[in-house]
């Protein structure tokens, strides 16, 4: 039953991974603006 | 890549796709459109201005041109069309960064699309010293970046408004506010809740499957207690983290001696959470922490929703505000002008006050001659003169020429204030209202602890179980009706009700707006404003080419009668060469369009009555509309005494043709008798309470059917009457525009205004709706009635599933999987309830 040890450390880094990423997400601004991002992807990056 | 097709903006909204303004299209019509702005132009013409052509050689030259192909106008919004206007002090806003770069946010005011953004982002990426310039279209504004010195950010603001936005700064304090930390420590928490709900029930499942009473029967204690202290691990710090805020709202209801909702959930939690704790920690066989984990995460879920839906709301209502908030130009002594704020004003300052600007403060003209809308203040329609010595008072209008004040009073001694005075009073007076869920908590709080303890009791000494056992079966009880979808049942309905009103240009800024919308049985509209358009109309017949040429003219100007022409004539392109003489009219060659006095009409005895003296473009109309002398009355008189109803006029005249008269009226918008016919139908009384002439209400009443009706009121005889009304048991709803209106607005019980409206109405209204219809004041109160129906069938199935569940709680039946399931699935039962206030009725 030692397998259980590593499952539960593997389940708890995982989501402890995707807990981090979307802490980072939501500190960069990311869901600040729902409806711009929405359009967003509508449009060629500006080439200079 | 380019897109052929509509953009999906298009496809999700009909309304927008099926109203494009394509410039293309409209090359072959007698008026097309012009290429930049969308705008009617003149034959033959490809820009209606000198700006609008400017913006689209930069944007053609930048290499930008696929944005007219991407972009979708919509007509309801304000066109791209580049004015001269007054550009706000940015200095004062502008916040020096330690890197030695510059920030500044600003509201844009004409966003039409993710083309507006794209352009003005991209505009803002070719210039060299823009670190960051990036739109947020939610919530409409703009953040810039620059490196160099402040005094760069005119250029760049310049830059943008060169393409026919406008840009308003966001002060500095408002921006604070806006940040809106709430929100974000709301959806952290809900992240945290989210991964531990996630987690400890996936070990949950392991536990439940291998309990005796379980699946496979082959765990053993040891491997028990392991998951158990892996949950409540994971449980432990989650729950302290992600029930902060639930913690907070409860422990400030008690410091005040009261219970929300709130406070059964926090017991709830923290009592099973301390017997799962102990439970592991002895080895007991069940942990509850999977249920009080879960429990968080649904009512964050709530929690942010109903955030979300109102934060929207409320960034708008902002946004409306800080585009009309500008400086004052203060004239110095050395004749020189300075913008400053317009606190800093004192009384004897001189301040000159721009064409098509709003007045700041109360004071006296001291040279110049214009004529001003004062609809705002007074709810008179009509413009009055303003020349040397006439008084005038914030929020007037200047309509057609520069004027030059002397401040009498400023800031918080201004009429404005006087009404900002009324309504504190007025709102003090309506009480706090009390949410329908926390009357519901008031009663279920103290039920359900009364059961648990009673549980408690029964097992340890009737049935002689021991305090472990007892205490087990006791949060059994709790967990089993911990209000969780009590918890979602109302701000399920909220949102789901806020977001489809918001879709039809409602903006509820009041949380309990619904409710108490839901219980109105009185409606009492204004007229001026709200019954009736902003504009006025066109009474008297011309003949076409006459209507069409004094339209040219026309559009040259900002006169309220000037616009009504314009209106009611059509697609017009402005005539070239016009000149404006303010407050008597216009000339072009020989072309005269203005008063019988300025064009030279000669008054004919059966013609109209003999117009007033000195009177402006409208004749008839000098200012007796506002106070005569300012102090004695707290707050403008409404309507002038011996004022003859004269209907303002036009005359046009040119050579070779007789004299043609345009006579104006008030318009009652299109759909006003349809909605005061819905309210009826509903079963609510309508009431017009005017500050206008009771002739010209007494007619807009007759044309609506109402019945009910008073004109000449003060804004201290409409609270009067609202509250009579109140006194008489009746719940009222205001719909009003004008900063008369407003101590009314918040004397009901509830308030609209459109958005239209003045800054201080719109403040103190609960609703403002948006767009020339009245509709949405039938809406609000259908949907606020439905809402209200489903939210009562919300609380009406989480008590009942309760009520089902309790007892089995009670007897010891509850294991935490069925108390898992049980509160999992009443929720998602709520849930789905909410989601028939979208699926059903007229949008």
């Amino acid at each position: 039953m030692t397998v259980i040890l590593y499952l539960l450390g593997a389940s708890l880094l995982l989501g402890g991974g995707g807990l981090a990423l979307f802490l980072w997400s939501l500190r960069s601004g990311q869901y600040e603006d729902l409806e711009g991002a929405a359009n967003r992807i509508l449009f060629d990056d500006d080439q200079q | 890549m380019l897109l052929a097709a509509p953009s999906p903006v298009a496809l999700r909204s009909p309304r927008r796709s099926a109203s494009r303004l394509d410039p293309a299209r409209g090359a072959g019509e007698v008026f097309p459109n012009c290429l930049h702005c969308g705008l009617p132009t003149a034959a033959g013409r490809r820009f209606c201005c000198p700006g609008c052509a400017a913006a689209y050689e930069t944007i053609q030259t930048l290499g930008l041109g696929q944005y007219y192909r991407q972009r979708l106008l919509d007509p309801a919004l304000r066109a791209p069309r580049p004015e001269a206007t007054d550009r706000p002090d940015l200095a004062r806003h502008i916040v020096a960064r330690a890197d030695g770069t510059h920030e500044l946010t600003l509201a844009i005011d004409g966003l039409q699309c993710g083309a507006c953004v794209w352009l003005i982002e991209s505009v803002l990426a070719r210039e060299p010293a823009v670190l960051t310039g990036r739109v947020n279209m939610t919530t409409r504004r703009l953040r810039l970046v620059w490196r160099g010195g402040a005094d760069h950010a005119e250029h760049l603001v310049g830059r943008i408004e060169h393409l026919g936005y406008r840009l308003v700064p966001f002060d500095t304090a408002l921006l604070a506010a806006a940040q809106d930390r709430t929100g974000r420590a709301l959806l952290r928490a809900l992240a945290v809740a989210g991964f531990a709900a996630g987690n400890v029930m996936l070990i949950s499942i392991g536990i439940w499957a291998g309990d005796r009473a379980g699946l496979l029967d082959d765990m053993g204690p040891a491997t028990r207690s392991l998951l158990h202290w892996v949950s409540a691990l994971i449980a432990l710090p989650a729950i302290a983290y992600a029930g902060m805020p639930l913690f907070a709202s409860a422990a400030a209801a008690l410091r005040h001696a009261r219970t929300n909702m709130d406070v059964p959930i926090s017991i709830g939690v923290l009592l099973v959470t301390g017997m799962s704790l102990a439970q592991t920690i002895t080895g007991g066989e069940h942990t509850y922490f999977d249920s009080a984990v879960t429990l968080l995460f649904f009512l964050l879920i709530g929690r942010v929703l109903d955030h979300r839906a109102r934060g929207q709301a409320r960034a708008t209502a902002e946004q409306l505000l800080t585009l009309r908030n500008a400086d004052i130009a203060m004239l110095n002594p050395d004749g020189s002008v300075t913008r400053r704020a317009q606190h800093t004003v004192v009384p004897g300052d001189r301040v000159l006050v721009g064409m098509g600007e709003r007045i700041g403060i109360d004071g006296v003209v001291e040279s110049g001659t214009s004529s001003l809308d004062a609809s705002l203040v007074s709810g008179e329609s009509l413009p009055v003169v303003a020349r040397a010595g006439t008084p005038v008072f914030a929020g007037t209008l200047n309509l057609d020429a520069p004027l030059t004040l002397r401040v009498t009073a400023a800031d918080d001694a201004t009429l404005l204030a006087d009404c900002v005075r009324l309504i504190e009073a007025a709102e003090a007076r309506r009480g706090r209202f009390v949410v329908l869920a926390d009357r519901v908590a008031r009663r279920y709080a103290p039920a359900v602890h009364l059961t648990a303890l009673a549980t408690f009791a029964w097992w340890f000494f009737v049935m002689g179980a021991g305090v472990t056992q007892a205490l087990l079966t006791a949060s059994a009880v709790l967990i089993i009706t911990c209000p969780c979808a009590l918890a979602l049942a109302v701000p399920a309905v909220q949102v789901i009700a806020t977001s489809r009103l918001f879709r039809a240009g409602v903006l509820l800024k009041s949380a309990t707006a619904l409710e108490r919308l839901a219980a109105v049985n009185t409606v009492v509209f204004d007229k001026t404003g709200t019954l009736t358009e902003p504009l006025l109309g066109l009474s008297s017949g011309a003949d076409r080419a006459a209507l069409l040429l004094a339209a040219s003219l026309a559009a040259n100007s900002r006169h309220p009668l000037a616009r009504a022409l314009v209106a009611a004539a059509g697609p017009v392109a402005p005539a070239e060469g016009t000149t404006e003489h303010a407050g008597e009219g216009l000339c072009a060659g020989d072309v005269r369009l203005g008063s019988r006095a300025f064009c030279g009409v000669a008054e004919l005895a059966h013609d109209t009555p003999p117009p007033l003296e000195g009177g402006g473009w409208g004749e008839g109309l000098v200012g007796a509309n506002l106070r005569p002398t300012p102090p004695p009355n707290p707050l403008p008189q409404g309507e002038g005494e011996g004022c003859a109803p004269t209907s303002p006029e036009l005359w046009l005249t040119r050579p070779g043709h007789p004299p043609v008269r345009f006579a104006f009226d008030e318009i009652v918008r299109t759909d006003a008798a349809a909605v005061v016919a819905r309210l009826r139908a509903l079963g609510l009384d309508v009431h017009l309470l005017s500050g206008d002439r009771a002739a010209s209400v007494a007619r807009v009443a007759t044309t609506l059917g109402i019945a009910d009706w008073q004109a000449e009121r003060t804004p201290v005889q409409k609270v009067a009457a609202i509250e009579a009304l109140r006194a008489a048991g009746r719940t009222v709803l205001m719909v009003g525009d004008g900063l008369n209106d407003s101590p009314s607005l918040a004397a009901a019980n509830v308030s609209a205004s459109p958005a239209s409206a003045a800054d201080i109405s719109q403040t103190v209204a609960d609703v403002v709706f948006q767009g020339r219809k009245l509709a949405p004041v039938a809406l609000l109160v259908t949907t606020a009635r439905r809402a209200q129906g489903v939210m009562r069938g919300n609380l009406a199935l989480s008590i009942g599933y309760n009520a089902l569940m309790v007892p089995l709680a009670i007897a010891g039946y509850v294991t935490p999987w069925l108390a898992a399931a049980a509160m999992s699935s009443s929720s998602l039962l709520v849930m789905a309830n909410s989601f028939r206030l979208r699926a059903e009725g007229p949008t």
